[in-house]
């Protein structure tokens, strides 16, 4: 569905992706962890076209996407979620998933209809229901809680009835006990809608739990791949992220 | 009543419901004039149709898109020579020489938007206004055609349509406030339709709509496409009634008044504008009468306003019952559980209201 091929980015003299290659399979959930600054979110900059590699080439369902827009990769099927939710805080929920989809649909240029147009307003309505929202559904974007509005960035991609999913650390600032609510819901989605689903993640634990592949960068650079047991025994990530007294390492030696 | 709800579409719906306040509107604007017989009152109320167009138009882009136009005026102005030159060249009828001009204005914000919706935030602002100085100079200098700053003169010709007298005051003041209803319902249909919630998503958040496959660029120049038509309708209202067209419609102050009028009408509502138009009008209209320092009293009530109230007359009106809608909510809070949905798309949940 989803392949990089020697992905190259520098800004000025940082190199922040350095010949990165990953394969992501159709309907995979694969976890990117690394230490901050590993170039996590760079990665989905230049795979969602927002930022052009200096090198290499992304393939999406075969054909290579590097040089479009953002908005065209979009529309081919690319949605992504962000770190800190950006949102429309002057609509309410249910207000800004229909205008999202009404933009999948490529109505947003319709002037003789009215707003909400019900195709739409189902879709949304779905949305909520999938994310659990539809309490919320009246609620301005703006007065919505932290986990809610990562949430409905969520839902705002998934509008675009996404191929791929990019998801920018869907737990960050996150409690522990919401953190593994949230997660639940992603996985959740995952595996009723068996999108190719990439999240960025920073709880071990979590990621350890629910991806099938993960994949560790650092300063730029792919330094392991694998499955959650393959990198947990990994002694390159054990050193250079897990650290040797992370718990996990533990288990390893136990194991 | 609750059945028929269900079965209406939510275009029929909200149409009628603003086509009704159109007519009683209307109604009451037709009304006005034979109940208060003095021209004078005529005279007001079709300036007000003019600059309410003219500022209702830019907070298309001020209000619902988050564009802050400084030179909106230029196709208030644009609107005004094109139907004055029209009508004067003797060739064409009124609808006809209304509808060139009106085109003929979208075309020049066709150009001119291209270029100016491509910048951000300051320098859209500074660079329509740079265009608006532009048209102002063409006007001024450009006088064997537009008879520089002396204006168009001569006066425009009002031959009759469809048997409609416009050189009768009557008659023209019912036209124009025809036109003035219809333009304001034409915008209010582009602001609640699925175009004028994108340009709600463009205004909070422009970089999320595009990742949302929202082609913001284009949207952003519909609509300053859009809005400077109806600018021009304004324009032409304008010119129809001093028969004549003048190069100050197109100078800089009369883009700062419509500025100041959504200022004081408010923009989160959306007729505001039209408060702020009114307000500012009789200011300029009773306050010319009593001193020529008009400049001075109307500096000092804007910045009362904008300084006690922090936001505009009709924005203080819909934030006070949003309260106290609130409190209501909140004092009549039905039994715990029992949430209501809000009527759906479709009108499929109404039914639970009637518990």
């Amino acid at each position: 569905m989803l392949r990089v091929e020697h992905l190259s980015k520098s800004f000025g003299g940082v190199r922040a992706t350095r010949d990165v290659s990953i394969d992501f399979p159709t309907g995979s959930l694969t976890a990117i962890i690394g230490p901050n600054g590993a170039g996590k979110t760079t990665f989905f900059n230049l795979i969602s076209g927002h930022v052009r590699p200096d090198e290499g080439r992304v393939l999406f369902d075969g054909a290579d996407i590097v040089g479009l827009s953002s908005l065209e990769v979009v529309r081919r099927g690319m949605a992504r979620a962000f770190q800190v939710a950006s949102l429309f805080p002057s609509l309410t929920v249910r207000e800004a998933l229909t205008a999202a989809v009404v933009s999948h649909l490529r109505a947003s240029g319709r002037v003789l209809s009215r707003f909400p147009v019900a195709a739409a307003g189902r879709r949304a309505d779905e949305i909520m229901d999938l994310l659990g929202l539809d309490p919320k559904a009246d609620v301005l974007s703006a007065n919505l809680s932290h986990g809610d509005q990562k949430l409905l960035d969520i839902g705002l991609a998934l509008a675009m009835d996404p191929k791929v999913l990019l998801l920018d650390e869907p737990t960050a600032g996150m409690g522990s006990e919401e953190r593994w609510r949230m997660i639940g819901k992603v996985h959740r989605l995952w595996e009723v809608t068996g999108m190719t689903v990439l999240f960025i993640e920073h709880d071990m634990d979590i990621v350890f739990k629910i991806a099938q592949t993960i994949h560790v960068l650092k300063y730029g650079a792919v330094l392991a791949q694998g499955t959650p047991d393959a990198i947990r025994r990994n002694q390159d990530v054990i050193d250079a992220y897990l650290g040797t007294d992370h718990r996990l390492s533990e288990t390893v030696g136990e194991a | 009543m609750r059945v028929s709800l269900m079965r209406v579409s939510p275009l029929r719906a909200g149409l009628a419901r603003d086509v009704a306040v159109a007519v009683a509107g209307l109604a009451l604007l037709l009304a006005l004039p034979m109940l208060f017989p003095q021209p004078a009152l005529r005279d007001f109320l079709i300036y007000f149709f003019a600059y309410g167009l003219l500022a209702m138009s830019l907070n298309l882009l001020v209000g619902l898109t988050g564009l802050v136009s400084f030179g909106h005026a230029a196709y208030f102005a644009t609107g005004a020579y094109a139907f004055g030159l029209l009508m004067q060249s003797g060739l064409v009828s009124i609808p006809v020489a209304a509808l060139a001009a009106v085109g003929g204005t979208a075309l020049v914000a066709l150009v001119i938007g291209a270029i100016c919706v491509r910048l951000k935030e300051i320098y859209f602002s500074f660079i329509t206004l740079a265009f608006q100085m532009f048209i102002h100079s063409v006007i001024v200098t450009w006088v064997s055609l537009t008879g520089g700053d002396q204006g168009l003169r001569g006066g425009i010709p009002r031959p009759p349509i469809l048997g409609l007298d416009l050189n009768d005051a009557r008659v023209l003041y019912g036209t124009c406030a025809v036109v003035f209803v219809l333009c304001i319902l034409a915008m209010r249909q582009v602001a609640q339709s699925p175009f004028g919630y994108t340009l709600r998503m463009i205004r909070d958040n422009p970089a999320r709509a595009n990742f949302l496959g929202v082609d913001v660029t284009a949207m952003k120049l519909g609509i300053f496409v859009f809005a400077a038509a109806m600018a021009s309708v304004g324009g032409l209202i304008l010119a129809l009634f001093v028969s004549g067209a003048y190069p100050e419609f197109a100078f800089w102050t009369t883009s700062g008044e419509a500025i100041f009028m959504i200022m004081l009408g408010g923009m989160k509502v959306f007729l505001g504008p039209l408060a702020g138009t009114l307000l500012l009008q009789t200011l300029n209209h009773y306050v010319t009468i009593y001193t020529e320092h008009h400049g001075l009293v109307l500096g000092t009530v804007i910045l009362v306003i904008v300084l006690g109230l922090r936001r505009g007359l009709a924005d203080v009106l819909y934030d006070w019952l949003q309260a106290r809608r609130a409190r209501r909510a909140a004092a009549s809070d039905p039994v715990p559980g029992s949430f209501e949905p809000a009527p759906l798309a479709d009108g499929a949940l109404i039914k639970g209201r009637t518990v």
